[in-house]
C-alpha cells in the first residue's frame, strides 16, 4: 500500500548520527526555551501585533537581521566544521566528518551564507534605512514587504529542517547538473535546496520591485534625484538588480525542478539535454547576485565615511554613476564563472575583459571614500574601523578577481582554493563586514540606544585578523593544487597552512563571540547608552532627524529637501535640528498601513507546500497551494487598508520628544 | 500643460516631477506592477534562451515541423490578440464608470481567453497522444515549458478577472478596485506581447527550412 | 499625494476618456492598435510560409515584425509614449529590454560557441 506520506518515513530522521542528533537536541532546547519564555511572560499578543503582523518597514528590517544574525551562527558553525575537517583529514587519517556529511556541509554553508545571511543582512538594512533616509512613511507596499520576510523565514525553516529530517543537497551551493539531476541525487536533498530557494526567491523579487517602486516613485518633497543618499542610490541599483536577475533563477530552478519532478530534459544528459545551460543561467543570476549584495554594503560605507568624517562623501555624482555603471556591467560578466567550460578563445576573452572593466567603476568608489577622508577629522569609531578594514582588505581581494579574469590564468586556478579564497576575500570584507558597519551605525536608530563601542573594537579585530588568518593561506594550497571542497587530501605539504586556516577561522568565532557580548552588554547598559537627541553620531541624512526610534510614522510631516545632506543643512541654519514641525494645533491626523497576518500565514501554507513536494505528499500539497490560494482571496477582499493616527497622538509624541531632547 | 504649481506650505512655485513628493497611489501601484510585468518578461526571456538552445535537441524525436499546426496558432493568435483589444475596451468603460460596459466586455474578453486556453490544451493533448511529450526530448521539454509557462499566465489571468468581477460587483469602482483593475489590464495587454514572441519564435521560426 | 500630470501611470488611460477635447478618443487609439496589430500579425504568417522571400531573410523579417507588434501593443494598448509624463515608464521598459537582450544573445553566443567547440553532445541523444 503506498505510504500516504510520500517519501517520508521513520527513516529520514538519521537517528544513528550522532553530531546532527546533538546539534538538533541543542536547537529544540534553545527554541523550545524561547518559546516557553515567551509564552510564560505572556508576551504573544505583543508579539503578534507589534512584531509578527507588522508591515513597518523599520520592524521588517530588524526582523531580517535577526533572521542573518542566527543563520551567520548556522553558516559558521558549518565553517568551522569544514575547518576543522580540512585541518586533520590529511594522509592516512579520514578525520571525522564522512563524505556524505562534509558534501551536505558545503553545500548547505554557501547556501545559507548567500540567501540566508548576506541576502537578508543587505536587504534587512535597506528595509530599516532606505524609507527613513528618503524622507517618507514606508515603502511603495509595505504588505508586500511582510510577505517578502516571511517567505525568506519560510527557505530558512526548509534549509534547516535537511538537517533533522532527510538530507541536504551534497551538489554545492550551485547544485549544477548532471549531479543535481534525479539519476545521480536520488534523494530529497537538491528538492530541499530548490523548494527553499523557489520560495525565498519570490520573497526577495517582491522587494526588488517594492524598493525600485520606493526610490523612484516615493520621496520627501524637494528631493530630486542628484538629492538622494548615496545609500539609496545604492540600494536603488541593488533592488534594479534584483528584479533584472531572480526571475532568470526562478526561471532556472524550475527547469531542474521538471527536470526531477516531471522526467522533462532540460539538463540531463540523455535526449538533448544540456547540462552547461544551467550553468550558463545560473552565473546569468549570480554574478548580479553578488553586486545585489555588495552595492547597499558600499552604500553603508559611503554613509558611514561622510558622516565620520564630518564632510560631504567626495564625488557624489561618481558615485551615483558608478553605482548604476556596476547594475549594468554586472549583467556583461558572467561567463567568467565558467571560462573552463570550454568556449571558444573569443567567447573567454570577451568576458574577461568585461571582467576587467567591471573593477573600474569600485575603484571609483576606493578613491571617492579616501578623498573623503583626507581633510576631514576622522572619528575612528567601529562602523569606520569596519570601513577601513573593507578597503585595505577587499582592495586584495579585488584584485585576485582581476587575475582569476585573465581566461588563462582562471583554467589554472578555477575551483580551487584560489577561487574559494578570492570570493571570500571580496565578499567577507563587502559585504559582511559593510552589514556590520551598518549594524552599529544603525542600531540605536532602531532601538534607542548605543552598541557598546569596546566589545564593537574588539569584534572587529578579531574578526580582520581571524579572517586574514583563514583565508590567506587558502591562496597558497590554491596556487598548490588543491581543489575546493575536498573532504580528505594526500599532499602533507597543505597540513600546516590548512591548520593556520583553522586557528583562523577560530579567531574569527571569537569575534563573533565578542557580537554575541557586545549585544548583551548593550542591553544591559542600556540606560548608559541611550540615545536621547536621536542623532548619535552627528548624522547628515534625514534619519537622524526622527526619534530613536522613530514613531511609527515616521515623521510628522514630511520634510521639505532642499539639498544632499539634507539634516546637516538644516542642523547649520539657524533654527537648528528640534524645531518643531509644525504648531500643535497644525497636525494633521496621519494614514499609516494596517498590519496583516497575510505574510505569516502565506509563509505557512508555503512552508507547508514545499515540504510536501519534497516528500512526494501531494494531498499535502494540495491543500498548501490551496491555503495560499484561500488566504490571498480573503486579503484581496479586506476593507479596510490603512489605519488612521489622531492627530492628538502624532503632536503628543512629537511634544514629548521636543520636551526630551531640548534642554 | 507642461508646468503646474504644486501646493507645498507657503510655496507657490514650479517643481520638476521629481521633487513634487511621493507620488499617487495609483501610479505607485501601475510602476510597480509595471516593474514587476518587466521581471516576469526576464524569467520569459531565461525559458526562450533555453528554448533557443535546445530547440534542435530532438533526440531522434518528433521536431516542430512535423508537430506544429499553423491554423491553430493563427486562430489562437486572433483569440488573444481581439482579448487584449477588449480588455482595452474594458478599462474605457471602467475609465467611463459604466457598470454594464465593464462586465459585457469583462466577460468577452475571458470567452476569448479561455477560447484561447481550451485551444492550446487541445494542441498538448494532440501532441501527447502521439508520444510528443515533453520527456521525449530536451526540444519538447523546452517548448512545453516555454509555451505552458504563458498558458499558465493566461489562466491566472483568467481567475483573477473572475475575482475582479466580483469585486466590482461588491465595491463598484472603488480606488483600490480601480487600481487593481488597470493591473489587470497592463498584465493582460503584457501577456499577448510574449505571445506575439512565442508564435514567432516557436511557430513561425519553428517551420521554417 | 499629488497627481501630476507630469507622471502617468503605466498603462493609464483615464486621460483618453477624461479630457473632452482630445483628437484621439480611446476607442479610435485601441481599434487603431488592433488594426496594426492584425495587419502586422497576418503578415508575419505570411512571411514564414511563403516561398516568395529570400529564406535566410526571413527570420530577420520575423524578429522585426515582432518588434513592430510589440511597439504597437506598447502605443496604442498600454499607452506608453515618450513624454515628459511618462519618463520613469519608458526608462523602466528600456531597462527590461536590455536585460532580456543580454540574456539571449548572450546565451545564444555562448551556446552555440560551446556547440562549436564541443560537437559530441547530440551523439549522445540517440534513444
Amino acid at each position: 500500500m503506498n505510504n500516504p506520506l510520500g517519501k517520508l518515513t521513520w527513516d529520514a530522521i538519521p537517528f544513528h548520527e550522532p553530531i546532527i542528533m546533538g546539534t538538533a537536541a541543542v536547537v529544540a532546547i534553545g527554541i523550545g526555551g524561547v518559546l516557553g519564555w515567551i509564552l510564560l511572560k505572556g508576551y504573544v499578543p505583543y508579539l503578534w501585533r507589534e512584531w509578527i503582523t507588522s508591515v513597518d518597514h523599520k520592524r521588517i528590517g530588524v526582523m531580517y537581521m535577526v533572521l542573518a544574525l542566527l543563520m551567520l551562527l548556522r553558516g559558521f558553525a558549518d565553517a568551522i566544521m569544514m575547518r576543522g575537517q580540512q585541518a586533520v583529514a590529511a594522509g592516512d587519517a579520514q578525520g571525522y566528518l564522512p563524505p556524505h556529511h562534509y558534501d551536505q556541509i558545503f553545500s548547505a554553508h554557501g547556501t545559507i551564507m548567500i540567501f540566508f545571511v548576506a541576502m537578508p543582512l543587505v536587504i534587512g538594512l535597506m528595509n530599516f534605512a532606505v524609507p527613513l533616509q528618503l524622507g517618507i512613511r514606508d515603502v511603495a507596499f509595505p504588505t508586500l514587504n511582510s510577505v517578502s520576510l516571511w517567505l525568506t523565514a519560510s527557505g530558512i525553516l526548509l534549509t534547516n529542517l535537511s538537517l533533522v529530517v532527510g538530507e541536504f543537497a551534497k551538489t554545492g551551493w550551485m547544485a549544477y547538473p548532471p549531479l543535481s539531476e534525479l539519476e545521480f541525487s536520488p534523494g530529497v536533498g537538491v528538492d530541499y535546496y530548490l523548494w527553499a530557494l523557489q520560495i525565498a526567491g519570490v520573497g526577495t523579487l517582491m522587494t526588488g520591485i517594492n524598493f525600485v517602486t520606493t526610490i523612484l516613485k516615493m520621496r520627501a518633497p524637494g528631493m530630486g534625484y542628484m538629492r538622494v543618499p548615496v545609500f539609496c542610490w545604492t540600494a536603488l541599483a541593488s533592488n534594479l538588480l534584483i528584479v533584472a536577475a531572480f526571475p532568470v533563477l526562478t526561471a532556472t530552478l524550475a527547469m531542474l525542478l521538471l527536470d526531477r519532478y516531471l522526467g522533462f530534459h532540460f539538463f540531463t544528459v540523455d535526449a538533448g539535454g544540456n547540462p552547461m545551460m544551467y550553468v550558463n543561467l545560473f552565473w546569468i543570476w549570480g554574478h548580479p547576485e553578488v553586486y545585489i549584495l555588495v552595492l547597499p554594503a558600499f552604500g553603508i560605507y559611503s554613509e558611514v565615511m561622510a558622516t565620520f568624517c564630518g564632510k560631504p562623501l567626495f564625488g557624489y555624482r561618481s558615485m551615483v554613476g558608478a553605482s548604476m555603471a556596476i547594475c549594468i556591467f554586472a549583467y556583461l560578466v558572467w561567463l567568467h564563472h565558467f571560462f573552463t567550460m570550454g568556449a571558444s578563445a573569443d567567447v573567454n576573452a570577451f568576458f574577461g575583459m568585461m571582467s576587467m572593466i567591471i573593477g573600474v567603476p569600485t575603484g571609483v568608489k576606493i578613491f571617492n571614500w579616501l578623498f573623503t577622508m583626507y581633510g576631514g577629522r576622522v572619528r575612528f569609531t567601529v562602523p569606520v574601523l569596519w570601513t577601513i578594514g573593507f578597503m585595505v582588505t577587499f582592495v586584495f581581494g579585488g584584485l585576485t578577481g582581476v587575475l582569476l579574469a585573465v581566461p588563462p590564468v582562471d583554467f589554472q586556478t578555477h575551483n580551487s582554493l584560489f577561487l574559494v579564497a578570492h570570493f571570500h576575500h571580496v565578499i567577507v570584507p563587502g559585504v559582511v563586514f559593510g552589514a556590520f558597519a551598518g549594524y552599529q551605525y544603525w542600531f540605536p536608530k532602531a532601538f534607542g540606544f548605543r552598541l557598546d563601542e569596546r566589545w564593537g573594537k574588539r569584534a572587529f579585530w578579531c574578526w580582520i585578523i581571524g579572517f586574514h588568518l583563514a583565508f590567506m593561506p587558502l591562496y597558497v594550497v590554491g596556487l598548490g593544487g588543491m581543489t575546493r571542497r575536498l573532504q580528505h587530501y594526500d599532499v602533507m605539504a597543505w597540513q600546516p597552512w590548512l591548520l593556520a586556516a583553522a586557528a583562523g577561522a577560530v579567531i574569527v568565532l571569537v569575534g563573533i563571540l565578542c557580537q554575541a557580548i557586545q549585544l548583551a552588554v548593550s542591553i544591559r547598559d542600556r540606560a548608559l547608552l541611550r540615545d536621547i537627541t536621536g542623532d548619535p553620531w552627528n548624522g547628515r541624512t534625514l534619519e537622524w532627524s526622527t526619534a530613536s526610534p522613530p514613531p511609527a510614522w515616521n515623521y510628522a510631516t514630511l520634510p521639505n529637501v532642499t539639498g544632499i545632506d539634507a539634516f546637516w543643512t538644516r542642523k547649520q541654519s539657524a533654527t537648528g535640528r528640534f524645531a518643531l514641525a509644525a504648531a500643535p494645533s497644525e497636525y494633521q491626523p496621519i494614514e499609516i498601513p494596517k498590519s496583516s497576518p497575510i505574510g505569516i500565514v502565506n509563509a505557512f501554507f508555503a512552508v507547508v507546500l514545499g515540504f510536501a513536494l519534497i516528500w512526494h505528499i501531494w494531498w499535502m500539497a494540495g491543500l498548501g497551494l490551496l491555503g495560499i490560494f484561500a488566504a490571498l482571496l480573503a486579503f484581496a477582499f479586506r476593507r479596510e487598508e490603512e489605519i488612521k493616527v489622531p492627530a492628538y497622538d502624532v503632536a503628543r509624541f512629537e511634544q514629548l520628544r521636543q520636551a526630551e531632547v531640548v534642554p | 500643460m507642461n508646468d503646474f504649481a504644486v501646493a507645498l506650505p507657503g510655496i507657490a512655485r514650479v517643481v520638476p516631477a521629481s521633487e513634487a513628493g511621493p507620488a499617487s497611489k495609483r501610479i505607485v501601484v501601475a510602476y510597480g506592477f509595471w516593474v514587476f510585468l518587466l521581471s516576469d518578461i526576464v524569467m520569459f526571456s531565461a525559458f526562450f534562451a533555453t528554448y533557443a538552445a535546445l530547440a534542435r535537441e530532438t533526440a531522434g524525436g518528433p521536431s516542430g515541423v512535423q508537430l506544429f499546426n499553423q491554423t491553430n496558432v493563427a486562430i489562437q493568435t486572433a483569440c488573444l490578440l481581439a482579448s487584449s483589444y477588449t480588455c482595452g475596451l474594458m478599462s474605457l468603460s471602467i475609465a467611463a464608470r459604466r457598470l454594464a460596459g465593464t462586465y459585457f466586455w469583462a466577460l468577452v474578453t475571458f470567452a476569448l481567453g479561455a477560447a484561447f486556453l481550451s485551444l492550446e490544451l487541445r494542441e498538448f493533448a494532440i501532441m501527447l497522444a502521439q508520444g510528443a511529450t515533453p520527456q521525449r526530448s530536451a526540444f519538447l521539454s523546452s517548448f512545453f515549458a516555454l509555451v505552458g509557462c504563458h498558458g499558465l499566465h493566461v489562466a491566472a489571468g483568467l481567475v483573477w478577472l473572475t475575482v475582479m468581477m466580483l469585486q466590482v460587483t461588491l465595491r463598484n469602482f472603488h480606488a483600490t478596485v480601480a487600481r487593481r483593475l488597470l493591473c489587470f489590464s497592463l498584465f493582460w495587454h503584457a501577456l499577448d506581447i510574449i505571445w506575439v514572441w512565442l508564435f514567432t519564435v516557436v511557430y513561425l521560426m519553428g517551420v521554417l527550412p | 499625494m499629488t497627481d501630476t500630470s507630469y507622471d502617468l501611470a503605466p498603462g493609464d488611460n483615464t486621460a483618453l476618456v477624461s479630457t473632452p477635447d482630445v483628437k484621439w478618443s480611446g476607442l479610435l487609439v485601441y481599434t487603431t492598435g488592433l488594426v496594426l496589430a492584425v495587419g502586422l500579425t497576418a503578415t508575419s504568417f505570411w512571411a514564414a510560409n511563403t516561398s516568395e522571400l529570400w529564406g535566410p531573410g526571413v527570420s530577420m523579417g520575423l524578429v522585426v515584425l515582432a518588434i513592430a507588434q510589440m511597439g504597437v501593443h506598447l502605443v496604442f494598448f498600454l499607452h506608453i509614449t515618450t513624454g515628459p509624463d511618462n519618463t520613469n515608464n519608458v526608462l523602466a521598459l528600456a531597462f527590461g529590454i536590455l536585460i532580456v537582450t543580454m540574456i539571449v544573445t548572450g546565451s545564444i553566443w555562448i551556446m552555440s560557441d560551446l556547440g562549436q567547440m564541443m560537437p559530441g553532445m547530440s551523439m549522445h541523444t540517440q534513444h
